[in-house]
């Protein structure tokens, strides 16, 4: 495959397997970022 | 604490009244030109670039940078965060302020004042996005009169209308947060209709999301960066309470902006990926989108999220200040940079002095009559007769 997009079905394909990797990697950022933001909270 | 009959008169010609009275002057001026002349007279729009300064900067920046009003009373009054109470009349002055402002801008746009009643009595339906926008925001700044009346009331005098608008104080509240919600992000979806207008980096069908939390953003950093600038030029006026809660309200304020601005990170990079815009990144375009990205979103979450670890109050009101500039430089980005990004130069818009002059007179006249009332009302202080009202 040449990584050409010529139907709708590959462009979705294409940009749905990117942003759901996103997304996942998103969702444990978001977990590390709000510890990192209230790890402090305690003291 | 104010000490109105002990407190010496300032004299008037300070150099910030001079230059105020100069800009005010030259503000009127323009405003005589723009209404016996037209736009034409005064400005550089076009029927390329309808929209300028005017909605770009007074209309589209005044009511994501007046958000502070809605932002606070919620955190106040609906999500009980009472410890944030002395930020609320300050953030409700600066947001009714904003709002009029914006009114009175789009006059300058709309030309026929007296035309402005019109989208609720002669339209073609209730289905335009202009309609919702005008509705949302006469209403709201309706809301924001009633919610800033109970301090000149207090100043006034006038204790039983005072006291049954403060038992309205949580339906106001309620009825601000929705009208907010639909309004920040209708003026995002203003721009769905211009998707070939619109550079793709920005272009979005997530662009009222993006207007929504961006106001959050904007509201939460507005508060603190007013705060900084109000305990500066009028510490005088503030009681103890004020002095020893706006760092609390820095720090909370700083900590809910840098979760929200990580958020907002999180669904622009979303929105690139489904739109699959990733190849406009490697243009000039694309360095200037991730200036914005970088610069006033990811950088300036990163040094809330520091200021907060460290109990760095100072980095957290400079870092308001960045934020503050990078809604001001979004908005402008999306309203007038990357829009009709695809016309030659000599087709694109740029502000004629005159449009630049409105929009400063608009700024000053805010800023004073801020300073007004902040120094005649209890806006940061607890009027001696209420100090049990909270």
């Amino acid at each position: 495959m040449d990584g050409a997009i010529n139907t709708l079905h590959e462009f979705m394909l294409h940009t749905e397997n990117i942003t759901y990797i996103l997304v996942v990697i998103s969702l444990v950022g978001i977990t590390a970022f709000w510890r990192f933001l209230t790890d402090r909270d305690e003291e | 604490m104010a000490d109105e009959s002990g407190a010496k008169r300032s004299p008037l010609l300070t150099p910030f009244n001079m230059i105020a009275g100069i800009i005010v002057l030259i503000g009127l001026i323009i405003t005589a030109i723009r209404f016996t002349g037209g736009l034409a007279a005064v400005t550089n729009l076009s029927d390329n670039n309808p929209w300028g300064i005017w909605i770009g900067f007074d209309l589209l920046v005044g009511v994501a940078l007046a958000a502070g009003g809605y932002v606070t009373s919620a955190a106040v009054y609906l999500f009980g965060m009472k410890r944030y109470h002395s930020a609320v009349r300050p953030a409700i002055l600066t947001g009714f302020l904003g709002y009029a402002l914006v009114v009175i801008a789009l006059n300058y746009d709309v030309g026929r004042f007296w035309r402005l009643p019109y989208p609720f009595i002669m339209q073609q339906g209730t289905t335009s996005l202009l309609f919702e926008v005008a509705a949302c925001v006469a209403l709201y700044l309706t809301v924001l009169f009633l919610e800033f009346s109970p301090a000149a009331l207090e100043w006034l005098g006038l204790k039983r209308l005072r006291n049954l608008i403060v038992k309205l104080t949580i339906l106001l509240t309620i009825f601000g947060v929705i009208l907010s919600t639909l309004h920040q992000s209708s003026l995002g979806a203003l721009f769905l209709i211009a998707p070939s207008k619109l550079h793709p980096l920005w272009y979005s069908p997530y662009l009222p999301v993006y207007f929504f939390v961006t106001s959050i953003v904007a509201g939460l950093s507005m508060v603190i960066f007013e705060s900084t600038l109000s305990g500066r030029y009028f510490g005088d006026k503030m009681d103890d309470v004020h002095k020893e809660e706006a760092n609390h309200v820095a720090l909370g304020f700083g900590k809910a902006a840098s979760l929200v601005l990580a958020g907002y990170f999180i669904v622009k990079m979303v929105g690139i990926s489904t739109a699959n815009t990733w190849h406009y990144l490697n243009s000039g375009y694309g360095l200037w989108f991730l200036v914005e990205m970088l610069g006033f979103v990811a950088l300036p979450c990163f040094l809330y999220a520091i200021g907060v670890r460290d109990k760095n109050v100072k980095l957290i009101k400079w870092t308001s200040a960045l934020t503050v500039f990078g809604i001001i430089l979004n908005r402008l980005n999306i309203s007038l940079i990357a829009f009709n990004w695809h016309l030659p130069s000599s087709e694109r818009y740029f502000p004629s002095l005159m449009e630049i002059g409105i929009s400063v007179f608009l700024v000053t006249l805010g800023i004073l009559a801020f300073r007004f009332i902040v120094t005649h009302m209890p806006i940061f202080y607890e009027h001696p007769d209420y100090t049990d009202a909270h």
